[in-house]
């Protein structure tokens, strides 16, 4: 049996980890029994599973970006219970690590990449009036490999055990010296491959951008969602190579026995930090960039007003971009490079400050003088405006280095970067996705509803966060699972448990909204339910498989408001024949394999590695030969589904 | 929206209630190190507030003047490119103020970096800081003795903490006192310290480094250097020596009380620094590697 011992969890004298070990095995044999017994499998898999359809895949990440948020969430509500009292005893100090541990992955790797690779999918190539995206079956190779990463990082704490050395995974603490059991080799494998699904995103977006916009969509005429999305893209593909790299390296050290990161025979423990940060700062970048860019579109249709300096905004963003690669060192101030370094990485973070700051006085002046409607969307976008810019000062505060001496590791940190994340990713992309919905499914979610929820999540923020300012600065270290009651933290600390709850109860809010509306939502909301802007809106909603009838003719950056009240034409021409690509299975089977082949690798069992490696090769082999031409919906079927929609332009 | 400013002027006010009832430890340095950097902070706050303030008041107007409900129904928003004063203001006051604050960062940096003001010529008291799953031990040289979690230091005299850890990245913090830094396995950092009153101080490790890592505190007691004097004395009459046996058995991860002993731990296993790192190839580069930069 000394096979299967590996696969068991190490020693844990936790409840709570069998408690959910039991309910996610009766949740999976629940969704299998339910799809089984409603006969929806093969509409799952030929509706779903094999789509290539850019509209469907965004919906998919999105879901689930929405699955882990629930996920992390959980992890961040079992740890301000921990810590709500001094010398709590709900979680261990091994659980409690493991809990920040996937927080923090799950949230930024599975949950924030996701959804905003979802909205992007979505929504780029409508704003750009193509079809779908340069290479429709790469997209779903990208989507399926995020989603067997993400599935392999979740079964490490039912199999093997979980990652314990922070979502930094610092060495040597995440070295086998101080980390013996597999959690660290989960991390390694999860993220290289959902890693290299992003980075096929990377390439296939940026193609898609540069080849496929329509007619005169000249690039100063792009909206500016598709504007950051084209930027992310870009820092995508010059970032993501640095953590594949990274990946490898730490996988060779405790798999091969290498020793880049050791400290011994020579590795550096510090290379990893540095690494981690050249891709890890870009990253908090390709996060905030399509948040910036949803943004602009919500302020913009909401204040019914163009966006104020189109230019400045692109050029901010493709400031901000180059000095993403710029400021890495700011994450170790404290490892002892000296002064002079340490003044010039101050100085460039903070300059990131000004096109920042450029693009908050825009918005500003973008609802200057407009006519502002309080919709859920547009109330996420106005509370952002100032929670993000608490959140950006704080940054400011954190680059000056001498302070940062005193700041670093502690919730003072903690505080800031939620500061930043959450008004700035999280509260866009439900902006995002309430924005889009009529666009997804025809039907608008309920905004009684969504402003309660809205209510919730900004004051639990509030709650759950400026505390940590305090308590950061009164000496709290991030990452301790408890601490005595001499230290004065136990007031504040529960002060932010209170909005945690708050802020659990606002994403239950929006999930029940989801459940209401679907239920009892008006199906007939038009095609143009905000009274919108931009390009995505000049087709119907839900939108049509493909699209556009006829490829609609650009003339500026708010195509579909110039049409509907400068009488610009859009659609020239008649419905002709439009060619699709073909669904296929190939996607999901390939990443499957893959899963396989790093499940295995995990627990160095290397006769499934081999035999998973010849099944990639294998896949690749397939794909290199197979002849595939798509096909064709006719013209007839197209005039039918217009007609459907009220008829087309 | 009057909720939220009600909130907000509610957590101001639990913020100022525990800023009048109880000095936050950052905020209320005892030696010159934590006195500059308390400084910087309480300029960037007062300069960022500043910010946030703006921000707010334009918001707050925008608002309450452009909503639709306070318009009239055919009132249609007009077209606006831009304007390049605008954005020349936009873009200038931000650049001003992150120019002021570069050089306030600068300057403190290189001040917190180095001896304070006034201990640049003193020769520094050596403390050997080394950390250890989840302990920390300090060793003094020229003393010539050793202590578990805990260490004494005289007032009023720059002390040189190196850094450096017997394992996982760890970091050194008196938040009293100075800025943290790294200790590491492979090389060897230098802190300045001075404590301007005698007193207790907390010190801990910030960087997450495991499992015990939540205890893993220390206690500094900073005296006279008189009385230091005779703590140095006390250990010597007292205290075992430490021998490579006691030492490894010290190394083994877990907790400790505080321990004193005489001898040092760097007579057989030497910190990683000079000669002893193990990035140090050869005596032609060993001024760059683990070398003592002021």
């Amino acid at each position: 049996m000394d096979f299967l011992d590996r696969f068991s969890i190490p020693p844990h004298d936790d409840p709570m980890l069998y408690a959910s070990i039991v309910a996610i095995g009766l949740v999976s044999i629940a969704i299998v029994a339910g799809v089984t017994y409603f006969k929806k499998w093969g509409y799952l898999w030929n509706e779903w599973l094999t789509t290539v359809d850019h509209k469907r895949i965004g919906i998919m990440y999105i879901i689930s970006a929405l699955l882990m948020l629930f996920r992390g969430g959980a992890d961040a509500v079992m740890m301000r219970l921990q810590t709500a009292v001094p010398e709590n005893s709900f979680l261990n100090a091994q659980h409690y690590n493991e809990v920040f541990t996937t927080h923090g992955v799950v949230m930024i790797i599975f949950m924030a990449m996701a959804f905003i690779i979802g909205m992007m999918n979505f929504v780029v190539p409508l704003q750009i009036g193509a079809r779908d995206v340069a290479f429709p079956r790469l997209n779903a190779l990208s989507f399926w490999l995020y989603f067997a990463g993400a599935m392999l990082f979740n079964i490490s704490f039912v199999v093997g055990g979980s990652p314990d050395a922070g979502w930094t995974n610092y060495y040597p603490l995440a070295g086998t010296e101080f980390s013996e059991h597999v959690g660290v080799n989960y991390y390694n494998w999860a993220l290289q491959i959902s890693g290299t699904g992003t980075l096929m995103t990377g390439i296939n977006f940026i193609v898609t951008i540069m080849k496929m916009r329509a007619p005169g969509m000249k690039l100063m005429k792009m909206p500016m969602f598709t504007w950051s999305a084209l930027i992310t893209n870009l820092i995508i593909v010059f970032a993501f190579p640095v953590l594949t790299i990274a990946l490898l390296l730490g996988t060779f050290d405790r798999q091969f026995f290498t020793n880049f990161f050791t400290t011994t025979d020579g590795g550096m423990d510090m290379m990893w930090a540095n690494l981690f940060w050249i891709w890890g700062h870009p990253e908090v970048y390709i996060l905030i960039l399509p948040a910036f860019g949803i943004y602009s579109q919500i302020i913009a249709t909401f204040s019914e007003r163009n966006l104020y300096g189109y230019k400045s905004m692109v050029a901010s963003m493709v400031i901000i971009s180059l000095l993403s690669f710029l400021v890495w060192v700011h994450h170790f101030f404290t490892m002892g490079q000296g002064a002079v370094t340490n003044s010039i990485f101050s100085i460039t973070t903070m300059a990131i400050a000004v096109p920042t700051g450029i693009k908050i006085f825009n918005w500003l002046l973008t609802m200057w003088k407009g006519k502002i409607r309080f919709t859920t969307p547009m109330m996420y976008s106005v509370a952002f405006i100032p929670l993000f810019t608490i959140g950006g000062v704080t940054g400011v505060m954190l680059a000056m280095a001498s302070a940062d001496y005193q700041y670093h590791n502690t919730m003072f940190l903690v505080a800031h970067f939620h500061n930043v994340i959450i008004p700035g990713v999280v509260f866009a992309m439900i902006a995002g996705l309430i924005y889009y919905w009529p666009k997804m499914f025809g039907f608008m979610l309920n905004e009684r509803i969504g402003k309660y929820a809205f209510w919730n999540i900004v004051i639990g923020f509030c709650l759950a966060f400026f505390p940590m300012y305090i308590t950061g600065l009164n000496g709290q270290a991030r990452r301790m699972y408890t601490y005595s009651e001499a230290t004065g933290f136990g007031p504040l600390s529960m002060l932010s448990f209170i909005g945690a709850l708050l802020l659990a109860v606002g994403f239950v809010l929006i999930v029940y909204n989801v459940y209401y509306s679907f239920r009892y939502a008006p199906r007939n909301v038009g095609d143009d339910p905000w009274n919108a802007r931009s390009l995505e809106w000049a087709t119907h909603n839900p939108v049509p498989e493909y699209n556009f009838a006829i490829t609609p003719t650009v003339q500026s950056e708010e195509a579909f408001w110039d049409y509907k009240k400068n009488g610009y034409k859009l659609f020239n021409g008649e419905i002709k024949d439009i060619h699709m690509p073909n669904n296929s299975g190939w996607s999901i089977i390939f990443a499957g394999i893959f899963f396989v082949f790093a499940f295995f690798f995990v627990f160095h069992v290397w006769a499934g590695v081999i035999i998973a490696f010849l099944g990639i090769i294998g896949c690749m082999i397939y794909r290199s030969f197979e002849k595939d031409d798509g096909h064709h919906i006719h013209k007839e079927e197209i005039e039918e589904t217009e007609k459907k929609f009220g008829g087309a332009e | 929206m009057k909720l939220k400013w009600a909130y907000l002027a509610f957590l101001t006010g639990i913020a100022g209630f525990l800023a009048g009832c109880e000095p936050l430890l950052v905020l209320d340095p005892k030696g010159p190190q934590a006195d500059t950097t308390a400084n910087v902070i309480w300029i960037s706050i007062i300069t960022m507030a500043v910010i946030v303030i703006v921000v707010l008041v334009m918001l707050t107007v925008i608002l309450l003047k452009y909503r639709a409900s306070k318009q009239d129904p055919d009132y249609e928003p007009p077209h606006i490119e831009g304007n390049k004063y605008v954005e020349g203001i936009i873009v200038g006051i931000p650049i001003i103020i992150v120019a002021f604050l570069s050089v306030v960062s600068t300057i403190s940096t290189h001040q917190v970096e180095n001896p304070p003001a006034g201990y640049e010529e003193d020769e520094p008291l050596v403390i050997y800081a080394s950390s250890s799953n989840w302990k920390w031990h300090f060793s003094y040289p020229e003393q010539d003795i050793e202590t578990v979690n805990y260490v004494f230091i005289p007032t009023n005299q720059n002390i040189e903490f190196r850094l450096y850890s017997h394992g996982t990245i760890t970091s050194f913090w008196i938040p009293q006192l100075a800025g943290q830094k790294y200790a590491m396995a492979d090389m060897t950092n230098y802190l300045n310290v001075v404590a301007d009153e005698p007193g207790e101080y907390f010190g801990r490790n910030s960087n997450f480094n495991g499992e015990g890592f939540a205890e893993n505190e220390f206690a500094v007691t900073a005296m006279p250097p008189s009385e230091f004097d005779s703590w140095v004395e006390d250990i010597h009459n007292t205290a075992e020596p430490i021998t490579e046996e006691k030492f490894e058995e010290l190394l083994e991860p877990g907790h400790l009380g505080q321990m004193a002993f005489t001898g040092t731990h760097q007579a057989f296993q030497p910190a990683p620094e000079g000669e002893n790192s193990p990035h140090n190839h050869g005596p032609s580069d060993s001024e760059d590697d683990g070398g003592h930069h002021h």
